[in-house]
C-alpha cells in the first residue's frame, strides 16, 4: 500500500497504451479547439486593419509625402505637438486640482461636485467647440457687446485660436484624468499621507513628496487618454482653424478619394498615437494603475470655512458651467428658437431619420461587441493560457488607435477580402468594400470593442473559477456553462457594457465622416455638417440628443462611484 | 495488467515556468477509500487534486480513473466526461440558482422524478433536507459547504476530489463538517482524495495520508504510521511537534540521553521524540532539564526544555503542575513510549 519516494511509480504501471488508444478515448479534442480558434479569429479581425495601414507605408508613395512635405506636413506636425501638449498639461493641471480639491477638503456642495465634475465627458469637444464659437467668438454676441462698450478696436483674446481650441479640449477631456486621480486618492493615498504627516511633513510637502508620486500611474493613464482622444478628433480642431496631422487625413481622404494616400497619411497618426503611449510607459514608470492597491485608509478631508469654502465651490461651479452648464444652455435656448420658429417642422422629420441611423449603428455595433467579447472572456476561462491571453489584449488594441487609422484600415482590409474573395469567383458588391453599414459596423467595433471587453471580462471575473470548474465536473460541456452559468451571473456587466459601446457609437463622429455610406448621415455628421455652416440654431437638436445619450454612461459611472463610495 | 482503482497516478510530472509543481509523483486510491493529501503550501498538492479533475493537464506521466486513462501528457479527458465531484475551499455553489437547483444540476438529465428523489435523498445525507427553496446567500458557510458536498455526490460519481474544504470555516463548525463529509462518503461508498494543509485534519480523515513536499510525494501510509513511523524529519516536524536527539551508537547498541533507540539503520538518523512521549518526574531515572519557554494549550501545559548540553525538547506537562521559565527538573520517556529513528532531510 505505501508509495515510498524511492519507487513512486511502480505501482500497476501498464504501459500498453499507445497514443492512439488515448485519442480515441479522448475523443473530442478537436471541439475544445473552438475556444482558442475563436479567440484567435477575433484577434486577426481586429489588427488587420491596422497591419493592413501599417504596412503601406513599406511602399511610400514618394511624390505624395513630397509634395506634402513642402505644403502643409511641418505646420501639422507643428500644430499637433503644441495641441496635444497644451491640452495635456490643461487636463492634467485642471483635473488633477479638482481631484484634490473633492477629496481632501469639505466644502459647500463638495459631495455633488465629487461625481457632478464628471458630466463633461458627455459634452462632445465638436459641440463645445462651436457653442464657444457662436457666443464668444468675434461675430457672437458677446464681442459684439465688448466692441459696443470698448469700441471697435479694443482688444480681445482672440477665441479661434490654439489656445481657444486647448481649452475646449480640456474642459471637456479634464474628467479622464479627474476620475483615475480621483480613484487614486480614495483608494490609496490616506494612510501614505497620515504617514507622512507624522513622519513630520507639512501637508504641501506630504502632498509633493508622497500623494503625487502615488498618483503618477493614474496620472499618465488619464492624460494618454486625453491625449489619444484629441489626436482622434478633426472636427473641432477645424473649427478652430488649426491643422493637426488627423485633420491631414480628413483632407486627402475626402479631397483627393486617394486610398493610398490617406493611409500613408494616416500612418502619421498611428506613429504619433505610439508615441503618446510610450509617453504613458514613460511617465508611469515601473509603477502600475491600482497596484498599490489595497484597502488603504481615504483621505480624511478638511473643512474649509469662509473665503476659502467660497472660492472652492466657485471654482468647481465655475469649470462645470463652462464645460456643461451653459454650453447645454445655449442649445437647448436655440432648439427652442428654432422649434418655435417658422422653420422648424422640416428638421423635425430629418431628425427622426438620423436618430434612426444612429441608433441602427449603435445596436449593431454593440450586439457584435457583445457577442464577441462574451467569446472572447469565455475562451479565456475554458483554455487559459498564453494564446487566449495575448489574443485577448490584441483584440483590444482598437481602442488606443485613433478614429481615423481605425476607419482607413477598415477600408483597406475589406478591398483585401473583396480581392480575396474575387479570385474565389465570389466578389461582394462594390458597395460593401468602399461604403457601407458594413464597414462602418466594422470600424465601430474595432475602435469601440475594448470598453465592452474589459467591462464583460470583469463580470465573469467576478464567477469564481471553482464555480466553472464545478459545473464541468458536474458534466456540463464549456458552452453549457458559459449559457447556464456565466451569462446569467454576469447579467448586469454584459448590459452595462452594451450600453457604454452603444454611447460610444453614438457620439463617435471621425469614422462616421470618412466611412459613411452616401446618405447615410448620423446625429453627430449632422450636427457637424450644420454647425460648419454656422446654423447653430438647426445643430442644437442633435447636439442635445447626443448629450443626453452620453449621460446614460456618465450616470452609470456616478452610480457605480458613490456606490463603492457608501461601501468604505 | 490493468488496474480499476478509483485513481491511479504514475510519473506525474507538471511545470510551471520554472517551477516544477509535481516531480515523478505516483498516488493511488483504493475502493471506498480516503486519501488525505498532506503538505506545506506550495507542495503541489493543489496540483496534483487539479490534475485528477482534469482542471490541469499534466507535462508527462498518466492518470487513470478507474482503470480509464484520462491523462497520458499529451491529451487529457475534459472534467466533464470525468464522473469526479468536486469540492473546493470556497463552496462555489451557483448563486443564481436554489439548493435544489444547484443539487440538481448534475443530474439535470434524469426524468424530474427521478431528479427530485435524488435531490431528497443528497439533502437527507447531508442533514439539510429544510433547505431546498432557499438561495445560496441565505445559508450559512457550513451550510454551503454541505449543500456543495450534496451537489457533488448527487451525480454518483465514483470519485470526490476536495481542495482545502474545510478551511474557510471555524474550528467547531470545522470538526462537525468533518464528520458529515466522512458520514457521507462511507454511506455512499465512494472514495475521496481530499487535499489539506492542516496535519490534524488529515490524521483524522484519512484512510491513509500521503506527505508531499516541494512537488514529490514524501510517504504515503496509515494516519498512525506516519505519525509515529515517519520516513524523515520533514515528516515528523510537519504531522506535529517533534524533537530530534543525537544517537550514540556503541558496539552495535543505540542509545540517546533518554535512553535505548531500537530500530536504527544508518549513522545519520536522529531519534525522534514527541511532547507526549515526555513527562516530567520526581524520580532519579530522568535526566536534569531547565524549563526554557512555556505555553498554556488548555488541556496540558507546553514547556520548552534545555539539557546540560544545548539540546532543546518540547514536553507536556500537566495542569496541575504548571512549570514557569527557570524551573529545574527531571524528565523521562513515558512507559511504554519509544524513540523513533528518523532519517535526517537533506
Amino acid at each position: 500500500m505505501t508509495i515510498t519516494p524511492d519507487a513512486p511509480t511502480d505501482v500497476g504501471r501498464d504501459t500498453s497504451d499507445s497514443v492512439d488508444n488515448v485519442e480515441r478515448q479522448l475523443g473530442d479534442r478537436a471541439s475544445r479547439a473552438g475556444w482558442p480558434l475563436l479567440a484567435i479569429i477575433v484577434a486577426v479581425l481586429v489588427v488587420v486593419p491596422v497591419s493592413l495601414l501599417a504596412a503601406s507605408i513599406l511602399d511610400p508613395n514618394v511624390d505624395v509625402w513630397r509634395q506634402q512635405w513642402r505644403t502643409r506636413l511641418p505646420g501639422q506636425l507643428v500644430d499637433t505637438a503644441v495641441l496635444l501638449a497644451g491640452v495635456a498639461v490643461g487636463s492634467l493641471v485642471l483635473g488633477c486640482s479638482l481631484a484634490w480639491l473633492v477629496s481632501a477638503y469639505r466644502f459647500p456642495g463638495s459631495r455633488w461636485f465629487a461625481w457632478l465634475l464628471i458630466a463633461p465627458l458627455a459634452m462632445p469637444s465638436y459641440v463645445l467647440g462651436f457653442v464657444t464659437l457662436s457666443v464668444i467668438g468675434f461675430t457672437g454676441p458677446i464681442q459684439g457687446w465688448w466692441r459696443d462698450v470698448f469700441g471697435d478696436d479694443a482688444w480681445f483674446p482672440p477665441v479661434r485660436s490654439m489656445g481657444g481650441a486647448i481649452v475646449v479640449f480640456t474642459l471637456v477631456l479634464y474628467p479622464y484624468v479627474f476620475l483615475l486621480a480621483r480613484a487614486a486618492l480614495s483608494e490609496q493615498a490616506g494612510s501614505a499621507y497620515d504617514v507622512a504627516r507624522s513622519l513630520g511633513a507639512g501637508p504641501l510637502e506630504a502632498a509633493r513628496r508622497v500623494v503625487l508620486p502615488l498618483l503618477r500611474p493614474a496620472l499618465a493613464a488619464g492624460v494618454s487618454i486625453v491625449m489619444m482622444e484629441t489626436l482622434t478628433d478633426f472636427a473641432t480642431v477645424q473649427y478652430f482653424g488649426i491643422d493637426t496631422v488627423s485633420v491631414g487625413v480628413f483632407r486627402i481622404w475626402r479631397g483627393t478619394f486617394d486610398r493610398d494616400a490617406a493611409s500613408e497619411f494616416a500612418t502619421l497618426v498611428l506613429v504619433v498615437a505610439l508615441l503618446v503611449i510610450g509617453l504613458e510607459r514613460a511617465l508611469r514608470g515601473r509603477a502600475r494603475f491600482g497596484e498599490a492597491g489595497g484597502a488603504g485608509a481615504r483621505l480624511e478631508r478638511r473643512r474649509l470655512t469662509g473665503g476659502k469654502a467660497i472660492g472652492a465651490t466657485a471654482a468647481c461651479s465655475l469649470v462645470l458651467l463652462l464645460s456643461f452648464g451653459l454650453p447645454t444652455a445655449q442649445l437647448v435656448s436655440w432648439a427652442i428658437d428654432e422649434a418655435t420658429g417658422p422653420r422648424g417642422t422640416p428638421l423635425v422629420d430629418r431628425f427622426v431619420e438620423f436618430l434612426q441611423n444612429s441608433v441602427i449603428l449603435a445596436v449593431l455595433t454593440s450586439t457584435v461587441c457583445v457577442i464577441v467579447a462574451l467569446g472572447v472572456t469565455n475562451a479565456r476561462r475554458f483554455s487559459p493560457g498564453r494564446t487566449t491571453g495575448v489574443a485577448t489584449r490584441m483584440t483590444a488594441i482598437g481602442y488606443a488607435v485613433p478614429g481615423p487609422v481605425v476607419a482607413i484600415g477598415v477600408v483597406l482590409a475589406l478591398v483585401q477580402l473583396d480581392d480575396v474573395l474575387e479570385w474565389f469567383g465570389l466578389g461582394l458588391p462594390g458597395v460593401v468594400a468602399t461604403g457601407s453599414i458594413v464597414g462602418l459596423v466594422y470600424a465601430y467595433s474595432v475602435r469601440f470593442l475594448a470598453p465592452g471587453l474589459n467591462t464583460i471580462e470583469a463580470g465573469l471575473d467576478q464567477v469564481p473559477e471553482a464555480v466553472t470548474s464545478s459545473a464541468r465536473s458536474l458534466g456540463a460541456r464549456p458552452g453549457t456553462v458559459a449559457r447556464r452559468i456565466h451569462l446569467p451571473l454576469s447579467r448586469a456587466s454584459i448590459l452595462t457594457g452594451a450600453v457604454l459601446v452603444a454611447v460610444d457609437s453614438v457620439k463617435e463622429l471621425p469614422i462616421a465622416l470618412l466611412l459613411r455610406p452616401i446618405g447615410f448621415d448620423t446625429l453627430p455628421v449632422w450636427t457637424y455638417n450644420l454647425a460648419s455652416e454656422s446654423r447653430f440654431e438647426q445643430a442644437a437638436l442633435p447636439a442635445i440628443a447626443i448629450i443626453v445619450v452620453a449621460l446614460v454612461p456618465v450616470a452609470v459611472l456616478s452610480r457605480q462611484l458613490s456606490l463603492s463610495a457608501d461601501r468604505r | 495488467m490493468s488496474s480499476t482503482r478509483p485513481v491511479e497516478v504514475t510519473n506525474a510530472m507538471k511545470r510551471f515556468g520554472d517551477t516544477l509543481a509535481l516531480h515523478d509523483v505516483g498516488i493511488r486510491v483504493d475502493d471506498a477509500e480516503i486519501l488525505a493529501l498532506v503538505g506545506p503550501s506550495g507542495c503541489g498538492k493543489s496540483t496534483l487534486l487539479r490534475i485528477v479533475g482534469g482542471l490541469e493537464s499534466l507535462d508527462s506521466g498518466s492518470v487513470r480513473l478507474a482503470g480509464r486513462l484520462v491523462d497520458d501528457g499529451t491529451t487529457r479527458l475534459p472534467p466533464e466526461r470525468r464522473g469526479i465531484g468536486l469540492v473546493f475551499q470556497e463552496h462555489a455553489l451557483f448563486p443564481h440558482l436554489t439548493v435544489r437547483s444547484n443539487v440538481a444540476f448534475g443530474i439535470r438529465d434524469r426524468s424530474a422524478v427521478d431528479q427530485r428523489r435524488r435531490v431528497d435523498e443528497m439533502l437527507a445525507v447531508v442533514s439539510l433536507p429544510e433547505l431546498g427553496d432557499r438561495y445560496p446567500h441565505e445559508l450559512s458557510g457550513g451550510e454551503r459547504q454541505r449543500i456543495a458536498l450534496a451537489r457533488a455526490l448527487a451525480p454518483e460519481p465514483a470519485l470526490m476530489l476536495f481542495d482545502e474544504p474545510f478551511a474557510s470555516l471555524d474550528r467547531n463548525l470545522r470538526v462537525d463538517l468533518r464528520r458529515h463529509v466522512v458520514d457521507a462518503l462511507r454511506a455512499t461508498g465512494t472514495a475521496a482524495v481530499m487535499v489539506t494543509h492542516d496535519q490534524h485534519e488529515a490524521l483524522a480523515i484519512g484512510d491513509r495520508v500521503a506527505v508531499m513536499r516541494s512537488g514529490r510525494i514524501v510517504q504515503t501510509d496509515t494516519p498512525s504510521r506516519v505519525y509515529h513511523s515517519p520516513v524523515d524529519e520533514f515528516v515528523a516536524a510537519f504531522l506535529d511537534e517533534a524533537s530530534f536527539l543525537p544517537i550514540d551508537q556503541v558496539d552495535g547498541t543505540a542509545s540517546t540521553v533518554l535512553g535505548g533507540v531500537g530500530g536504527v539503520t544508518s549513522p545519520t538518523q536522529r531519534a525522534m521524540v514527541r511532547p507526549d512521549d515526555l513527562e516530567f518526574t520526581d524520580a532519579d531515572t530522568g535526566i536534569d532539564v531547565e524549563v526554557t519557554a512555556v505555553e498554556y494549550r488548555g488541556m496540558h501545559w507546553f514547556a520548552e526544555v534545555g539539557l546540560h548540553d544545548g539540546t532543546t525538547m518540547r514536553a507536556l506537562a500537566s495542569h496541575l503542575h504548571p512549570p514557569r521559565v527557570g524551573d529545574r527538573g527531571r524528565i523521562r520517556l513515558v512507559a511504554g513510549h519509544a524513540q523513533v529513528p528518523v532519517e535526517p532531510v537533506d
